[in-house]
């Protein structure tokens, strides 16, 4: 049986839909089944990222109310075999679902994949709630800017409050070195410290992920891309393999410190 | 304050977010509920009463954000001093 993670933000456009395009691609390129679920209902888009929406001929809401069956919804990946996708309904009423319904849906998806990965919508409401549901472990993606850092703040906050998801993951997207080492980014410290949960991983700022994102070709695809590296390294840790962290942070003693943590010599 | 102001141009904008995160956090994580003020407001009245009189109706507590940190501020019209026994208790 698999399990279920949602990748979660509070604040809009910091980075879910491509980070479950993204870690989802990834675990299908190791071999795992992976389920995405795109929770997004009335602002469906992981179909794009993902290069699947000429597939599409059910959705979430139908299978949720018995319009068609779970299997007939799930659209294949044209590269990897052990890839699906459940799109989102276009549908304006957010209320077409409920969290009892997300729930046995992730459960019932769970039964036939290793993972599930839930792309949720951007605030604290019910499509947030739905998304979480069925969720047993959640990533909380952030920018390394003080309104995206403060929405994760509040998302973890609720994690922790209102379910069993004590212990989310971070992940930090479109992190610029250049301007850290200017001096004017937020640097992977200051965002560890306030937020104080486990970093999986430091995606950089990269042009290839709209090149990708364009084409419908999640950015692990390509070898050459940066972020694609880093987001094939957040899946290998998830899958409890010890991997460097990417050299892309500001100063060496951040660097230096995860060393020490992961119990690496330096250099 | 000009100097203070040149001073806050200059500084890595960096510098300046993280204070301001700081703050933010502090302020959202300090946002305590109704529920909590009411029993904050309660159990101060309780330590009050065995000193002073109050007027009660007059009572305003809240969290008051500055520049730089937060506080509780307590507004308490005080009715009359008790008069303490010598040796209390
Ligand atoms: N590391 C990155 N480098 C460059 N562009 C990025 C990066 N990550 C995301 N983007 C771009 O940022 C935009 C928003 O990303 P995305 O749609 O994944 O965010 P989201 O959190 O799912 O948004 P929403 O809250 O609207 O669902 C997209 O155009 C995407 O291509
Ligand atoms: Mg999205």
């Amino acid at each position: 049986m698999g399990e279920v993670l949602v990748v979660t933000s509070g604040k809009g456009g910091v980075g879910k839909t491509t980070t479950t395009a993204n870690i989802g691609t990834a675990l299908a390129m190791m071999g795992y089944r992976v389920v995405l679920l795109d929770a997004d209902i009335g602002l469906r888009n992981l179909d794009v990222v993902m290069g699947l929406e000429n597939r599409i001929v059910y959705d979430l809401v139908d299978v949720t109310n018995g319009r068609c069956r779970l299997k007939q919804a799930l659209i294949r990946d044209r590269r990897f075999e052990s890839l699906l996708l459940l799109p989102a309904a276009q549908t304006k009423d957010k209320t077409a679902v409920n969290p009892e319904q997300m729930k046995a849906l992730c459960d019932e998806l769970k039964q036939e994949s290793d993972y599930v990965l839930v792309d949720c919508p951007a605030g604290i409401e019910q499509g947030f709630k739905n998304a979480v549901a069925g969720a047993d472990k959640a990533l909380v993606v952030t920018t390394p800017e003080v309104s995206a850092v403060r929405d994760a703040d509040r998302i973890i906050g609720l994690l922790q409050a209102d379910t069993e998801m004590h212990h989310p993951l971070l992940i930090i997207n479109r992190f610029r070195p250049q301007m850290v080492r200017r001096g004017d980014m937020l640097d992977v410290d200051d965002v560890n410290e306030h937020l104080a949960i486990e970093l999986l991983g430091i995606v950089p700022e990269d042009e290839s992920v709209i090149v990708s994102t364009n084409r419908g070709e999640p950015a692990v695809l390509n070898v050459n891309s940066r972020a694609g590296e880093a987001y094939r390294n957040i899946s290998r840790r998830l899958m409890g393999e010890e991997v460097p962290f990417m050299d892309i942070e500001s100063n060496g003693t951040f660097m230096g410190r995860i060393r020490r943590l992961l119990g690496m010599r330096t250099g | 304050m000009q100097r203070i102001l040149g001073k806050e141009a200059n500084r890595a904008s960096k510098n300046i977010a993280a204070e301001r995160l700081r703050l933010v956090l502090m302020h959202d994580r300090l946002d305590l509920t109704p529920q909590m003020m009411d029993s904050l407001r309660s159990d101060i009245l309780k330590v009050i009463a065995d000193y002073l009189e109050i007027d009660e109706s007059g009572m305003e507590i809240a969290l008051q954000r500055s520049n730089n940190s937060i506080a509780l501020v307590a507004n308490i019209p005080v009715v009359k001093m008790k008069r303490l026994p010598a040796s209390a208790g």
